[in-house]
């Protein structure tokens, strides 16, 4: 009874919808699976399994998790500003460039707990950098930031080739990859938490970028909904004309918001490098900046819905693999389709099944939808 | 008696919780001007809405020309010669009158025959009615006068006989209005049958054969308007005699705290809206702005908050410039001791999803009070918050509410609470009131009478002019961006309507 | 002679790969006109490239193929509209996940049909769209300047070619001389106005998103069965983002859409003449920066530099009653 006049309970706004709409995309993607000639519950069975089933699947589904909680983070905190950054894919691309540098200059002479704070910083750093020129344009100039950061992914890839092809490559190998990192760059795993619990893992890349991927979530939480910065950011997210009455500057406030996405969405590019690779090869973001638009869209924005979601995500990504292996006729893609799926309903379509869960809700109690509280509001 | 153009029988409209109309029933003469009154929201324009088939009725039945009648959408309205003038025009505003008229009553799939038909069409309605205008002119180059006009044709061309016009006066000049009128009453002779939404009384006792007064949803009273009177209007209307004075003593004006010089505006499309405007306000005095919408009231009042950019002239405060490139930072204004409520709360003054303690420091959350460092001190923002919703009365007095979920009288004060509770020196209110029901326009008014007696110095810009005669110690006029008079609180509403109209001015350039 | 033959083979490649930019642009240009934003060219463009190979080479036949590429890329257009028109969604999310869906499913469906690792078989020439020769092309090959600019410019391309150059005068002609086209042109402005004159506005809207489906599906079937002898996955490799930007940059304009097109495809061809060559002055240019060239372009189009587009003033923004 928390909040008495919203139309819905907190627990129906933040969870039952939510899950209404998880389940329906879930349900259209049986479909798929059953187009390809395979049994969906089957296939369910196979994924969860492969998820949950074996210690070795919990650390790689965390380890996928830790990835989209980053780019969650980011795709959020610029949407509680009003901006869409749909670039943390080239966001994250570009910051293995910051990575690259730090770990192949200092992984020969620092420890990984000293090499871990460069690369962090370069990371974020090379994030912040490269969403700058769309933040300041779309501050400035009005271009659609959505435009200009598909935009910058595109830019960020050739940038990349160049740079993987060119001075970060040994010059004797023909691969596009930086040389494998040598013990100072390369974070240690976190697996023993998990056997703690006694199960048994052979080997997985699940390491200690987790745990800055959980600090990141706390920060993002303080700073939106405890700071000065994330007040202004989210005055500014749903009025600019308010924010402009409250004095705050559209120019700072748009590049503040940016740079901080920008900075999270490159660190997503620690745990795949320094975490499991050791080296910075090509395309080895993968996709994951655009996962976190549906992770983002999934955990409604909040820090802690992200996490579940990223962790959600996680467990198709390594179910799904799995799930390949088992079911030859499903490939990995099926994965790219639930999150298609995932971001129609919990994002676009968010709003679908909303009135007939408060109809629901109206038939059960009409107090719990303020059949009462709502006065006034005539024509 | 005529036969009934229009009956209404037992229309009940909900939206959600809010129930808009309730058993409404309402016959109207045809070939006769029936004016509906009512406040902002007591469901005039939900039931004309109803009737235009933009909203269905939950139930009733509506009959036009003593047939039952199934209006399910605008189409099925203008099928049966109902045509509507909204409020906010329904106009594009970069097509041509023409394209305008013809939108969705194009006789065939291309266009060059419907455009022909038009044409000799417009020719004919401007013949019979004098309703002129350029038919290939764009739509947003023209006056608001002829905007309006365009939206009368439009009907016309669709073979309109039951004419409904949704607060048609709202944006016109006396002198507009007065035009407005006058193509009523030829339209009423040609057998036309007008219904006419107002809040405006005068305009009722002007112009209508009879009229229908609405409260909260209900249908009142309908009276002859010969057989009554402003007064008992007023009462039906708002169900107890309005407050039309507010009780306030002798201003004591002090020293100059806001000096305005030669101020010139500019819109986006760099049109002038404010033109060499200069005035003072005095500590200890309530100035008031009156005006008809849009002749340059809020860009003015902006241009003053350092919301938006300046060509040229000066803005005091307090003795020292204030920053009128368009740069300035309204939180250093704020720290000078410049309090802003702006005319537009829901998207300016509030943001409407932000819980109601957030709503209170807007424009403040950089104050010592409100932060430790980089973070917001939650706990002294909700106290204060609470502080505020008990002194200002605040319903329901929850400070974690949404904001969107208070009424429109409790938002408004919300703003009010926060820029009144700095203690500033200077205040600047734009339309204080509106969508503001009664009772809290009264506390409202004497809260701003009581800062005046404080010794601040208030400028309140207001369309209503009662409102503004009520308050004010002195009443500039605002005409087409410029100040065209100065008058005392004692001055007459037809003197002061007069100068609204720009009368002076336009026989002074001739 | 030699640079002569060197420009026209720029053009003429120029013009093979502007055409699914255009077709992508005027698609886009019906539906952000009519008010609905559509970042999801790409994927309606990528389904429909897959269903058409795909149906062209189980049915041995272009035209079926052609007419599957529609089908199946306007019901991914409808799935925009009912999202972003029916349910008032934000219509850039819709768009992203119809991208998401295009590239998942299309990779996923290749490959349990056809276990070619997400392609379809390749097409016969009965299955594609051929060449179309102009009369007496062959025979003015050999006339200095103007036999060059007949025979490789102007004969010789597939009847899609031709639909997408025909289709600029006819999206204008729909635009600004059809009753559709000014109803069109009013949703994506007012659509308090259309809706008021008794006109649906989820209706039009609905037909403006199946005008884009059509013709994201000719691009991709362009893409599948004229460019490339079969589907591809990713095929589309960022079109459908590039025909966005040239729609911006023609400011909703079907002409200027069709310059915008040509200069963009101008540019992919010069990237691809010019790889590795030194060219004078500059020196040699990595392969990377003349693929990032068009992107980098764009961005300092979008930075307005070159006047100010102003988009339909509804646009994305959905369409609700007001109380």
């Amino acid at each position: 009874m928390s909040m008495p006049y919203a139309k819905l309970p907190a627990w129906a706004d933040y969870g039952l919808i939510p899950v209404i709409n998880l389940a329906v995309a879930f349900l259209v993607a049986g479909f798929v699976v059953l187009l390809v000639g395979e049994n969906p519950f089957r296939a369910a069975v196979v994924l969860v399994e492969g998820a949950f089933g074996r210690g070795q699947g919990i650390a790689f589904t965390l380890f996928y998790a830790t990835t989209f909680i980053f780019s969650g983070l980011s795709v959020a905190v610029a949407a509680h500003c009003g901006l869409f950054n749909i670039g943390g894919e080239g966001q994250g691309y570009i910051a293995g460039l910051g990575i690259g540098i730090v770990c192949l200059a200092f992984d020969s002479v620092l420890p990984w707990w000293l090499t871990f704070p460069l690369a962090i910083v370069a990371a974020a750093a090379m994030g912040a950098l490269w969403v700058l020129i769309p933040a300041y344009l779309q501050a400035k100039r009005g271009s659609h930031i959505v435009i200009t950061t598909i935009m910058f992914n595109f830019i960020a890839a050739s940038v990349m080739v160049y740079a993987l092809v060119g001075f970060l490559k040994p010059a004797i190998s023909m691969a596009p990859q930086t040389r494998t990192f040598l013990d100072g760059a390369q974070l240690p795993k976190l697996n023993w938490v998990i056997e703690l619990f006694g199960a048994k893992i052979r080997s997985a890349p699940f390491n200690i970028s987790f745990l800055l991927a959980l600090a990141m979530a706390i920060l993002v939480w303080v700073l939106i909904w405890r700071t000065r910065l994330g007040y202004e950011m989210r005055t500014y997210g749903h009025s600019a004309k308010a924010a402009r009455y409250a004095g705050i500057s559209e120019t700072r406030i748009i590049i503040m918001a940016m740079m901080i996405s920008g900075a999270l969405a490159g660190m997503m590019a620690l745990n795949p490098t320094m975490g499991d690779q050791h080296n910075v090869a090509l395309e080895f973001v993968s996709g994951a900046g655009f996962v976190g638009i549906a992770v983002a869209l999934m955990g409604r924005l909040h820090p802690v819905g992200i996490v579940l979601a990223a962790i959600l995500f996680g467990m198709l990504y390594q179910g799904g693999a799995e799930l390949a292996f088992e079911m030859p006729a499903i490939s990995r893609d099926m994965i790219v389709i639930i999150q298609g799926l995932v971001i129609l309903f919990a994002g676009a379509l968010e709003h679908m099944f909303r009135p007939y869960v408060q109809a629901l809700f109206a038939s059960l109690s009409p107090r719990s939808v303020g059949i009462e509280a709502i006065k006034g509001k005539g024509a | 008696m005529a036969q009934a153009a229009i009956e209404l029988i037992g229309i009940n409209k909900s939206f959600g919780a809010v129930r808009a109309n309730r058993d409404i029933n309402l016959e109207i003469a045809r070939g006769t001007i029936h004016g509906i009154v009512g406040e902002n929201g007591a469901g005039k324009s939900t039931l004309m809405s109803i009737l235009y088939g933009f909203y269905q009725a939950d139930s009733g039945e509506i009959r036009v020309g003593g047939q039952p009648a199934s209006i399910k959408s605008p189409n099925d309205a203008i099928a049966l010669g109902i045509g509507m003038v909204h409020q906010h025009f329904m106009l594009v505003d970069n097509f041509t009158v023409l394209e305008n008229v013809i939108l969705g009553a194009e006789s065939d799939a291309l266009l060059k025959k419907s455009i022909a038909k038009a044409r000799s069409e417009l020719e004919r309605l401007e013949r019979e009615y004098g309703l002129e205008v350029d038919p290939d002119a764009i739509i947003e180059e023209l006056p608001v006068g002829l905007q309006q006009r365009v939206e009368i044709l439009k009907a016309l061309y669709r073979g309109a006989e039951i004419l409904i016009l949704d607060e048609p006066t709202g944006v016109l000049t006396p002198a507009e209005a007065d035009h407005l009128f006058r193509i009523l009453r030829q339209l009423k002779e040609q057998g036309k049958t007008i219904v006419l939404i107002t809040h405006k009384l005068r305009e009722i006792m002007a112009i209508t054969d009879t009229v229908s007064v609405m409260r909260q949803g209900t249908m009142v009273a309908t009276r002859q308007t010969t057989k009554t009177t402003v007064g008992e209007l007023a009462e039906l209307m708002v169900g107890r005699r309005v407050l039309l004075r507010v009780e306030k003593g002798e201003a004591e004006a002090g020293g100059v705290k806001l000096a305005v010089k030669n101020l010139t505006v500019r819109d986006s499309r760099g049109v002038t809206m404010v033109d060499d405007v200069s005035f003072d306000v005095r500590a200890g005095e309530i100035v008031g702005i009156a005006g008809v919408a849009g002749n340059g009231q809020s860009e003015m009042l902006e241009a003053i908050s350092g919301i938006r950019r300046a060509v040229s002239g000066s803005v005091m405060l307090d003795g020292k410039p204030i920053d009128l490139t368009g740069a300035a930072d309204p939180g250093e204004l704020r720290d000078r001791g410049l309090a802003h409520v702006p005319e537009d709360r829901h998207h300016v003054g509030l943001v409407l999803a932000f819980e109601e303690n957030e709503n209170s420091i807007l424009g403040y959350h950089d104050d010592p009070r409100y932060v430790r460092g980089p973070f917001l001190d939650i706990d002294a923002i909700r106290d204060d918050a609470r502080d505020k919703i008990a002194k200002y009365d605040i319903r329901p007095a929850d400070c974690r509410l949404k904001t969107a979920n208070f009424s429109g009288g409790n938002q408004q004060k919300i703003v009010l609470a926060r820029e009144m509770e700095q203690d500033p020196g200077v205040l600047i209110v734009g339309q204080p009131t509106r969508g503001v029901d009664v009772g809290a326009i009264e506390f409202i008014h004497k809260r701003l009478i009581a800062m005046r007696d404080q010794g601040k110095a208030v400028l309140v810009v207001s369309v209503e002019l009662d409102e503004i005669r009520s308050l004010s110690d002195r009443i500039l006029v605002m005409f087409a961006g410029r100040i065209v008079g100065e008058r005392g609180p004692e001055a007459s509403e037809g003197e002061l309507g007069l100068l609204m109209a720009g009368v002076e001015q336009r026989e002074a350039a001739e | 002679m030699d640079l002569f033959n060197a420009i026209i083979q720029v053009l003429d490649s120029t013009i093979r790969l502007s055409v699914p930019l255009l077709l992508a642009c005027l698609a886009g240009l019906y539906s952000e006109r009519a008010g609905i934003f559509d970042i999801g060219l790409e994927g309606k463009m990528l389904v429909g490239a897959f269903a058409g190979a795909a149906s062209a080479s189980v049915f041995h036949s272009a035209y079926i193929g052609l007419g599957m590429a529609i089908l199946i890329s306007v019901a991914f257009a409808l799935i925009h509209g009912f999202a972003s028109i029916t349910h008032r969604g934000n219509q850039i999310v819709s768009g992203v996940a119809i991208n998401f869906i295009a590239a998942g499913s299309t990779i996923m469906l290749g490959q349990a049909w056809f276990q070619q690792g997400g392609r379809t078989p390749a097409l016969a020439s009965d299955e594609r769209f051929g060449a179309i020769i102009w009369p007496g092309a062959d025979a003015v090959r050999g006339v200095p300047i103007l036999g060059p600019i007949y025979s490789e410019l102007i004969s010789g391309h597939s009847v899609l070619v031709y639909v997408a150059f025909l289709a600029v005068p006819f999206t204008w002609w729909v635009l600004f001389r059809t009753r559709f086209g000014l109803r069109m042109r009013a949703v994506g402005e007012n659509p308090a106005a259309v809706d008021t004159a008794g006109i649906s506005v989820a209706w039009l809207r609905y037909r403006a998103l199946i005008c884009t489906g059509v013709l994201t599906g000719i691009a991709g079937a362009y893409l599948s069965m004229v460019q490339n002898g079969g589907f591809v996955k990713d095929m589309t490799a960022g079109k459908g983002y590039i025909a966005l930007a040239a729609l911006i940059f023609a400011k909703w304009k079907p002409v200027n859409a069709m310059f915008a097109c040509l200069l963009f495809g101008f540019l992919d061809a010069l990237s691809i003449r010019l790889q590795g060559t030194p060219l004078p002055l500059i020196g040699k240019v990595p392969v990377q920066l003349m693929q990032a060239l068009p992107y980098i372009l764009t961005v300092i189009l979008l930075a307005g530099f070159i006047g100010k587009a102003i988009p339909p003033r509804a646009g994305g923004v959905p369409y609700v009653k007001e109380r």
